[in-house]
This record gives C-alpha cells, structure tokens and sequence, in this order.
C-alpha cells in the first residue's frame, strides 16, 4: 500500500494488509492510537473545564450584578458571607488599569519592537545578528517575579522616579501627568510590561521581516531606494498583518500577566486619569487579595478571571487566525 | 535556514553605483534611520544588562550554603535562607513534570502521526489557544476545580503541581510536535519496511529519532514552570517551612517566598529575595541554554 511518500507534513500511512492485521499483538496498534488520542483529548477537557468550573463558580455575583453591570461597575465592597452575596461587586478599576497599563505597553513596545527586528533583518552585520536575537530572546525567559523586584526595588526609584518627577514638573498641566508621583502607579506598571513583551513581538515580527521575498526589495534598490525607503516602502507594508498578529500576541501577555504588575501598580481599589495613579490590574487584585479573602469574595474575584479569561481569549483567537493565514512560520517564537 | 540579511549587492563597477542612492536629503534620512534604529537595538539591550547586574550584584552576597539549606527567619532578621522554597519548586516541578511531559509528548504524537483530522486540527488550535491563557486564570481555575471543588483537596503540592502542569502542557506540545514533524518519512517508511508495527515505529524510531528536540521544549517548559507565581499563590498558597506532604498543607516555592520577601519593608528580607532572583534566574537561564544546545546538535532538527 503506502510505497509513496505523502506530503512532507504528513507521516506516512503504516502498511494496512498483511500480517499487520492480524495475529498476535493485533491490538496493539488500535490500543496505542487511542491511549495517544485520549491524551490528545486531555487538551480539550482542561479548556472545557477551565470555562465551565470558572463560570459556575463566579455565576451568583453576575447573577446579582448582572455580567455588564459587573464589567462597568465601580464599586468593589467586599462581603464577608460564606452562603450568599453581600457586597457590591464592580470590575472597572481594575479593568482600567489592566487596559491602560497594557496600551501603555503596546505603546511603547510596538515601535521598539519594530525597530529591532528591522535592525536584526537588514542592519546588523550577520556575525552578531544571532548573538544579539538569542539575547534578546533570553529576556523573555527572565521569570516576571524578577522584573517584578527588579523594577519595584531598583528600576523604580533610580530611574523611573526621577523621569516621572521632571515629566510631571515639565507636563503637569496635562491630564495624564497630574501629580503627585507616588513611585509605583499605571506608568510603571506599564513600561516594565513594555519590557516584559518586547521579546515575543520582537521574535514574531523578526520571522515576519525575515520572510519578505527578496525580489522586491532588490527592484526596490535597483531603481535607486536608499536602504530606509526599502524598508519603510516595501518591507514593512508586506509585513502589516503580522505585525498587527505581534501586536496582539503581545497585548494578551500583558493583559495576563500577574506578578511584576501586582508589584509594581501600587495595588488600590481606586482608578483615575493620572498615568501616575495607583490601581489595581485584574490580574494583579486577584493576586493581591486572594489570601485573605472570604469565601463570597472569592466568587467575586472568580467573576474578575472569566472577564479577564474571555477578553484574552477574544485578543489571542484573533491574533492566532491572523498567525495561521499567514502560514507556519511562527514556530516556537509564539510559545 | 538563515533568516538574515538583505543588504543590498555590491554592483559589478558601474558609473551610477559609485554613487550612494538618493538625493542630499534622502541619504541623510537613511543615514539618521541607521543611526536610531541602532539606538533602539541598545535600548532593548540595556534592560536585560541592567538585570542581570543588578540581581548579580545584589544576590551575590546572600547566596552562601546556608541559604539552600535553612528556613527563612522573621523578615528583619538577617541570615538564613529559602531551603523551604527550594523543597517546595523542587517538589512542584518534579510533579508537574510527570504530569505534563508525557501528555504533550503524546498529544504530539497524536497530531503529527495520526493527523491531519478534525479532531487534530482543533487540537493544535486549543493547545496555541492555550498558550495564550493568564496564568492568574490557570490559578482561579485549578482552585475552583481541585482545592474548593470536585476534589476539595485544599491547598498543597500537588494542586500547585497540577497548574504548573496546565502551563507547561501547551510548550511541551507545541514544541514536540515541531520535533516530530522534522524526523523524515525515510526513516517511518524503513521502520514499515522491515515489519514494524505503527506503534513500534513511533516508540522505537520516531520518538528516539526526535529524542533532542523533545529534550529542548521539555526543559524550555521546566523554565517556564520555574518562575512561575501567580498560579501557585491560589494552589500551592505558600509556606514558610519545609513541607513533605503531598497534599494537604500548604507548600512553598521559590519565586512565591522571593515575591512575598519584595513586597515587605525590612532590608534583610529584601535581601534574601535578591538571593533567590539570582538562583531563579541563573536555573532559568541554565536551562534555557542548554535546551538550546542540545537542540542545536540535534541530527534532526537543526534550524
């Protein structure tokens, strides 16, 4: 039977006649494919699990808040009820904050991450082009309890401070940079995020970069485009979609992540317009007040991870669909 | 396959070439470009620099014998060490790691020796999904499920094992499959060829032929699952003693104990958390180099 050699994804069909089918040991195939199959399946029932268990658990606060109602309420009182649901339950600061420290990352990261890729792809000379990818691809090995204390204990009061205490002196009038500047707040959260996403953008946009066909940047140049405009006219254009995959493969990182924001943006109930303004993310105010909560806060805090849950989700289907139409390229880089 | 390089080609002696492309203005666009792409390439090196001086610097004191083998004192105190934690991710990993790397590996298996299929492809695509997850999330969901739920198990060793496990699954997954798919079809169809069964040749061919590369993503997933927090402060809860429990008693780790060590006011636990952030940080780092290592020998499977 399977004397051709399929396509190259594909393994090869094992022989189906002959002595494969019958005998002892006969069972032994069928056997093997399901044990593999069901571990296969292990996949699905976690995610099918994940939503169910998550959703019945945090179901009595949308049922008293309602699911909107929670989403855009403002008011987080916590009740001390093991039974029933006693307090008030409103997500939005902490939606506030984990959008603004995530646009604050996106800002920042999304250009810079651009650039680098640009410069590994076309500037940098091939000798330290991989060195410097492979570093700059450790940084996202860095476990974020680290940036967490790196930012909170060094980061913070050497550097940030001191650039939020002249931006507020020299931009206090505008709303963004209000004083007073408290140390932690959004804007810190947001640029150690900033740096925490720049590596996956970076590998992403980098194998996006790297593909453009070669051809037209050669016509590019041979009708006279200087390096810059091939890159900005030719290269970059080609790449948008990836670009824009990137630019949401990072967003969901940093909407996720917990610890080094948890650390780093001061961690009230509170919201306002002020970039220097403690809040809470929330991911980080389920960290933060898992410990000592009571039984009913708990659900409530359950009703903070399936927002959280369904808004990554929506950020990351998106940017996988746009990954997989692009092709296969992206291999571990998006791990 | 090398990703690198486009720079333009250097023409065979021509007139107009002797020239650079462009106009006064336009060269000195391209020239400023060069100069502040640069700029950004330094910029996002420097973090990186500035931690692992920073952490070197600060942990390097704390870092002595005692510290893996005592238990951390009172915050104000000074001396002692995070022999609790160390037990405790040692004790996590080691279970999360039975737990997760044989399914992977064999959800790998399954979608690249049985596969493509429908149930395969929505496979692949939850297991990318997946990797997208919060690990808060992850946390609040192994909590709901094992330590209030269905089990009512408590907080212990092996729920804070069973999240790590759901967040190294999709790596190792995604990783093994690519290894999978680079073992030729040769080597499949002369395992066939000489009477094997499917099951002999995956055991017996595929698996050894993709042996290295399966050993990369397995260790780049133990590097993840090390420094991992937020999941293991709703499951594992933290402890400050040493916990041989299985279940039943809140364990510690590492980057819990260094967290909580941060986030209080006295200089000498402060100190003790730079200690473990180099630790944390020279494991991950180990780890991480040598999984690329062995992936870059690999027969099989050199990108």
């Amino acid at each position: 039977m399977s004397t051709e050699a399929p396509e190259a994804p594909q393994a090869p069909e094992a022989p189906r006649r002959g002595t494969l089918t019958s005998g002892k040991g006969r069972l032994a195939d069928p056997i093997f494919k399901w044990v593999v199959a069901a571990c296969g399946t292990i996949v699905l029932v976690i995610l099918a699990l994940m939503v169910i268990r998550t959703t019945t658990e945090a179901w009595p606060v949308f049922a008293k808040e309602g699911f909107f109602g929670f989403l855009i309420g403002e008011e987080w009182t916590a009740g001390g009820s093991r039974t029933e649901i006693t307090g008030t339950y409103g997500a939005w600061p902490f939606i506030y904050g984990t959008l603004i420290t995530s646009v604050i990352a996106i800002a920042i990261a999304l250009p810079l991450s651009i650039m680098v890729a640009v410069y590994l792809t076309h500037l940098a000379p091939r000798r330290i082009a991989k060195p410097l990818s492979y570093t700059v691809e450790l940084l996202a090995a860095v476990p974020s309890v680290i940036f967490g204390l790196w930012g909170l204990h060094w980061f913070l009061p050497n550097v940030m401070r001191p650039f939020f205490e002249w931006l507020e002196g020299a931009m206090g009038w505008f709303f963004l940079f209000e004083g007073p500047v408290r140390g932690v707040g959004y804007l810190p959260a947001g640029i150690v995020l900033a740096i925490m996403i720049l590596p996956i953008m970076t590998a992403i946009i980098r194998e996006v970069v790297a593909v453009q066909p070669l051809e037209q940047q050669m016509a590019a140049y041979a009708l006279g485009s200087t390096r810059w405009e091939v890159i900005t006219k030719v290269v970059l254009p080609a790449s948008f979609s990836g670009i824009v995959a990137a630019a949401m493969l990072g967003l969901g990182r940093a909407l996720g992540e917990t610890i080094a924001v948890l650390m780093l943006i001061g961690g009230s109930q509170g919201w306002g317009a002020s970039l220097f303004g403690t809040g809470s993310s929330m991911a980080s105010h389920i960290a933060a007040t898992f410990g000592e909560s009571s039984p009913e806060t708990r659900t409530g805090l359950m009703a903070i991870g399936v927002a959280l849950f369904l808004v990554t989700m929506i950020v990351n289907i998106l940017a996988r669909v746009i990954v997989w139409r692009l092709g296969q390229f992206t291999g571990d880089a998006a791990v | 396959m090398s990703t690198t390089t486009t720079t333009p080609p250097a023409a065979r002696p021509a007139p107009l070439s002797q020239r650079p492309p462009g106009s006064g203005f336009r060269r000195f666009k391209n020239r400023s470009a060069t100069v502040v792409l640069t700029a950004a390439m330094v910029l996002a090196m420097i973090p990186l620099v500035l931690i692992i001086f920073e952490v070197t610097r600060r942990g390097i004191g704390v870092v002595n014998l005692d510290f893996f083998t005592q238990t951390e004192p009172p915050p104000r105190r000074e001396g002692g060490g995070y022999a609790a934690g160390f037990v405790g991710t040692l004790y996590i990993m080691a279970l999360a790691v039975l737990m997760s790397i044989p399914f992977g590996i064999a959800t790998a298996v399954y979608i690249v020796e049985y596969g493509p299929n429908r149930l395969t492809s929505s496979i692949r695509f939850f297991t990318d999904v997946m990797t997208g997850i919060p690990s808060i999330f992850v946390g609040l969901f192994v909590y709901g499920l094992l330590v209030i739920g269905w089990g009512g198990m408590g907080f212990g060793t092996f729920v804070g094992a069973v999240a790590i496990a759901v967040m190294m699954l999709p790596i190792v997954t995604r990783s093994a499959e690519e290894m999978l798919r680079l073992v030729p079809n040769e080597l499949r169809n002369a395992s066939y060829g000489l009477g094997a069964r499917k099951w002999q040749t995956i055991v017996h061919t595929v698996l050894p032929a993709a042996a290295p590369g399966l050993t990369t993503g397995s260790m780049l997933a133990i590097a993840r699952g090390i420094g991992e927090t937020a999941p293991l402060l709703l499951t594992a809860f933290g402890s400050g003693l040493i916990v041989t429990a299985m279940q039943g008693a809140p364990q510690g780790a590492v980057p819990m104990q260094l967290y909580r060590g941060a986030g209080q006011p006295f200089e000498a636990g402060i100190d003790r958390a730079w200690g473990a952030a180099l630790c944390l940080f020279v494991l991950v780092v180990l780890f991480t180099i040598v999984a690329r290592w062995i992936g870059s020998r690999a027969s099989v499977g050199s990108r």
